[in-house]
């Protein structure tokens, strides 16, 4: 990896000839690494591109809804990524605090909504239709939830709204909320083996696409307003009638000191997007190839040089 | 005023006011139709806005960097700098961080065997064994980095944490007056839960090692403090007459009289404080732990079932050789060599270990370019782990670890959904919720706030007398105006479920076990390992048991509360004296008469310590089960960290404290007055 990491300071600095701007800090690049395994892999591969600029970098585990404080605080230099609906309440608010900005969007789009695993679909042939859904309610009951359906939405702190739904569409189901994404893939892979049909929250881009083939349920698009003005939607006395937007923003943030920090390595910053294939790649490498996440990274920089190279250089 | 308090402190009056308070709450739970709302729940209205004032109070002590107005951060971060320091230093030791002093990377061979040499010094063959294997899995199965990157901090966290704990336990011996104010502090920390702990350990120390170092030292003072106060006390009078007649001074005192006798007591603290920090590895990465705590959530993450069992492992193999070495320490007795006895027999071990560290520093260096090999080791033709290990004694890469994580997530998955455990635990979950959690959590939940409040006053009251009651009292009066009264009482429920259940499996199986010395002990090791086991293991295959439901929760709990129920009821047991049970056996006691009539009564104040500790540990772990998928103050306070709203996270730690603080003053009160009455103390 130390070989890789020389060769490609030495390619950059042979192709990015002059840097136009004033020299980097030596001092490290702090990049916060949460639990999944996109974004590890992601902040390696950015990390290691800082560091073939010939800038010191470390890497800090956090959790991913406090980092915005440490990001502010400069405690932590960027966040690579800020997804619409999980964390876009700690970022907006962070924003609010001041010390950070947005520093651009990934080219990649997330979705963020009700899904459920193919098997599902054999017992309820209406899907992926949100009112077919409703029609198969007393398939997803659980001991806890009596003649009603479960559906389990994700942890509390990434603010979903599910119960809102359930209320504004008059469904006949009953949110449980998983305290973590283990605890929804625990939930999933214990309904794989009788293939029992279950709907829970998901996301994409993500592993679990791979593992578990599934669909997203189709809810009344999502206008703008749906969350602020009852009239938008099916029912024009509530708010959340609609699901999710289905291309949310995947952003960069960045500590406000670090443009002067660091400015060659924050104009990469600002250039730098991925897209969904491309993180689904990255992901890939950890979850179904099993390398480590360093690995990763060096892996998808020496195969997509072009793709790198382009934010690199002026 | 002084007559009211005598009114109530008088043993005679203490039924008849229990009484009254009592059915007041009975009374006003059954009239709750037709009762005011306002006794019911306290209105919106009437609540203060306690989480402004928090975060305006938070804000003022904290100061700010930006505009320059001082304030306590200004304090801790200077701390953290030096800290920061530290933790480098040790960082480059262990793996080679890059920072001063800056030696190259130690290969994990050479480490492993000097400490192999210390514990053969410590503790004989058996305690050498077994940090060989702590050693070897950890690097075979390719984890060693990882370890070491938590080593780092539980190799800074546990020395300053027995620094600190011990000078502030000399100080609460010396003085009344701080030793009461350390208790219920220290207890506070204790059961604050650790998502309040998150944001200002990040905001005053800097996410990462330096936050988690500081975090895990809070989580391990308590015992350390305790342990050296209750060395000290006990050391005996002749003693330090001895010390006295010798004309030692203040210090000498303390350092050649008190220190060496309560040695054993302040050992054992530091064997606390070893235990505590590992059992924070996993939870303190959220603040920025490296290493395996880190890995095993993104393990978690991604449904990797046999790689998290496997960080799970190595844990604990650290934890316990950590904790048998520190044992053997303690029993060690400082060793007197003859004068004249040459320079190297006195260091010998020392000398070993050195020798051995370069020979394998050698052998690293001679064969750490070869090129890796698979492991065979059987036909004996192909038998290549001689070659094997030449290829990894300076690293172990990825391809040459022998991580058997793939086979161990099947077996695991295949457990884990085999129909007859499916049967056998869906049942127990409908069974478990229809009738015990449900029905219970409804009644409770029914009963309104004016009625629990004095109930649990009255119940307290008759526990441990006047000052637990008021106690009880106020502080649910608190818990109430901060407004979260009905998530407070389903972690309640929670917590009081476990407890329950704890003590209704647990006891019996002490009960049995205490009566052989053997399995006795063997019952303790099982009770380490299984709390040294990080709960996030236990997550994944208790939610493909049972569900997210209540149960799993329930579960979670009920595997850390088992632990001090058992061990103190087999104290409890074990340390009714003789005489007592010899008597019972001579005036011609059945077994069972003994065990009633004698030995449990006599055991009861120490088995109600096990209870408070089990309710203690339930109030910290009912925060942390929210990673199931919970209702209660937990959840609530998950939401609070999106958004970084200090105050109404404080509000709702509190609302914890506030409860385990209640019960936690009653239990000892009355744990105090039977030991006296029976002359135990």
């Amino acid at each position: 990896m130390k070989k890789l990491t020389t060769a490609l300071t030495a390619g950059v600095l042979a192709t990015a000839g002059s840097f136009a701007f004033a020299a980097d800090s030596s001092d490290p690049i702090v990049i916060p690494i949460h639990n999944w395994s996109s974004q590890i892999v992601m902040s390696h591969a950015v990390g290691q591109i800082f560091e073939s600029m010939g800038n010191n970098v470390e890497y800090v585990t956090t959790d991913s809804q406090a980092v915005y404080e440490s990001v502010r605080l400069g405690d932590v230099t960027l966040e690579l990524e800020v997804w619409e609906g999980a964390f876009g309440a700690s970022f907006r608010a962070a924003l609010e605090k001041g010390g950070l900005h947005d520093a651009g969007d990934h080219n990649a789009v997330t979705r963020e909504d009700w899904w459920y695993p193919m098997w599902t679909k054999d017992a309820c042939p209406g899907l992926p239709s949100w009112e077919a859904l409703n029609d198969c309610a007393a398939l997803f009951a659980t001991p806890e939830t009596g003649d009603k359906g479960m559906y389990l939405d994700g942890p509390v702190d990434w603010l979903k709204h599910g119960q809102e739904r359930v209320a504004a569409l008059g469904m006949n189901f009953q949110v449980v909320n998983a305290g973590s994404a283990a605890a929804l893939w625990a939930h999933i892979a214990s309904a794989e083996a009788d293939k029992k049909p279950i709907v829970v929250f998901n996301w994409t881009p993500n592993f679990a696409e791979a593992v578990w083939p599934g669909e997203f349920v189709e809810f009344p698009k999502w206008e703008d307003g749906c969350d602020k003005d009852p009239a938008v939607g099916p029912n024009p006395e509530a708010l959340y009638d609609c699901g999710n937007p289905a291309e949310g923003y995947l952003k960069k943030a960045a500590w406000d000191g670090m443009k002067d920090k660091w400015p060659a390595a924050y104009d990469t910053l600002t250039k730098i997007s991925f897209t969904n294939p491309q993180i689904a790649e990255m992901a890939k490498f950890v979850d179904t190839d099993e390398m480590e996440p360093e690995e990763a990274a060096s892996r998808w920089l020496e195969e997509n040089e072009d793709v790198w190279k382009a934010w690199v250089s002026m | 005023m002084n007559s009211f308090r005598s009114y109530f402190e008088n043993p005679r009056n203490i039924p008849r006011v229990f009484w009254v308070l009592f059915g007041l709450a009975v009374l006003l739970t059954i009239l709750r139709p037709v009762l005011p709302a306002g006794l019911v729940r306290i209105p919106e209205a009437l609540l203060a806005p306690w989480r402004d004032w928090i975060d305006v109070a938070f804000n003022f002590i904290r100061g700010d960097m930006e505009s320059g107005r001082f304030g306590l951060i200004y304090i801790t971060r200077a701390l953290t700098g030096v800290l920061e320091f530290v933790l480098n230093a040790v960082a480059n030791v262990l793996y080679g961080k890059r920072r001063w002093p800056n030696i190259e990377q130690i290969p994990w061979s050479v480490l492993g065997i000097g400490i192999t040499v210390m514990a053969y010094y410590l503790g004989g063959w058996r305690l050498a064994l077994l940090s060989a294997i702590t050693f070897l899995w950890t690097a075979l199965v390719g984890q060693w980095k990882l370890a070491m990157e938590t080593m780092n901090v539980i190799l800074v966290a546990a020395p300053m944490g027995f620094i600190i704990g011990g000078l502030l336990g000399i100080w609460s011996w010396k003085s009344k007056r701080v030793e009461e104010t350390i208790k219920p502090l220290l207890l506070v920390m204790q059961v604050l839960p650790f998502f309040s702990y998150l944001l200002p350990a990040v905001i005053f120390f800097k996410v990462g090692p330096t936050a988690a170092t500081v975090a895990t030292i809070a989580y391990s003072l308590p015992p350390m403090i305790l342990m050296t106060t209750i060395g000290l006390k006990k050391v005996s009078p002749e003693v330090v007459e001895a010390g006295k007649m010798a004309g030692c001074t203040r210090w000498q005192m303390l350092r050649y009289v008190y220190l060496p006798s309560a040695r054993t007591e302040i050992l054992v603290g530091l064997n606390q404080v070893i235990m505590l920090c590992l059992a924070m590895v996993v939870l303190t990465a959220a603040i920025g732990m490296p290493g395996l705590g880190a890995k095993l959530l993104a393990m978690m993450g991604s449904f990797k079932l046999g790689r998290s069992f496997e960080i799970g492992v190595t844990i604990v193999l650290l934890a316990v050789t950590l904790d048998r070495m520190s044992k053997a320490w303690v029993t060690k007795q400082p060793e007197h060599f003859e004068k004249g006895t040459p320079w190297w027999k006195r260091h010998f071990y020392f000398l070993l270990a050195v020798g051995a560290m370069l020979v394998t520093y050698a052998l690293a260096q001679l064969f750490g370019s070869m090129k890796p090999v698979e492991l065979t080791l059987w036909p004996i033709s192909e038998f290549n782990l001689p070659q094997y290990m030449a290829g990894v004694v300076d690293e172990v890469h990825r391809n040459e670890s022998l991580s058997q994580s793939k086979p161990i997530d099947k077996a695991m998955r295949s457990f884990l959904s085999w129909d007859g455990v499916t049967a056998v635990t869906t049942s127990i979950r409908y069974f478990v919720n229809v009738y015990i959690l449900v029905p219970t959590e409804k009644a409770l939940l029914y009963i309104p706030t004016s009625a629990f409040i004095l109930g649990v006053t009255a119940i307290c009251y008759r526990l441990g007398g006047y000052i637990p009651g008021l106690l009880a009292f106020i502080f649910f009066c608190i818990v109430a105006q901060f407004g979260y009264w009905d998530r407070a009482m389903l972690t309640l429920h929670s917590v009081f479920t476990a407890t329950a259940i704890a003590f209704i499996i647990g006891s019996p199986m002490a009960i049995i076990a205490a009566r052989k010395e053997k399995w006795a002990n063997r019952m303790i090791v099982v009770c380490d390992t299984l709390q040294t086991f990080p709960s996030y293991v236990y997550l994944l295959p208790a939610v493909m048991l049972f569900g997210i439901s209540p149960v799993t929760v329930i579960i979670s709990i009920l595997i850390y509360t088992m632990v001090p129920v058992i061990r103190y009821t087999i104290e409890g047991l074990r340390g009714v004296p003789p005489e007592l049970t010899e008597a019972a056996d001579m005036s011609g006691a059945t077994r069972w008469q003994k065990l009633f009539k004698v030995q449990l009564p006599l055991a009861m104040p120490t088995i109600a310590v096990g209870l408070n500790q089990a309710l203690v540990f339930a109030f910290f772990m009912v925060i942390i089960a929210e990673f199931i998928g919970t209702r209660d103050l937990g959840q609530e306070m998950r939401k609070t960290l999106a958004g970084t709203h200090l105050g109404w996270n404080f509000v709702l730690g509190f609302s914890v404290v506030f409860m385990a603080l209640t019960f936690d003053t009653a239990i000892n009160a009355w744990a105090e007055k039977r030991r006296k009455l029976l002359g135990l103390s």
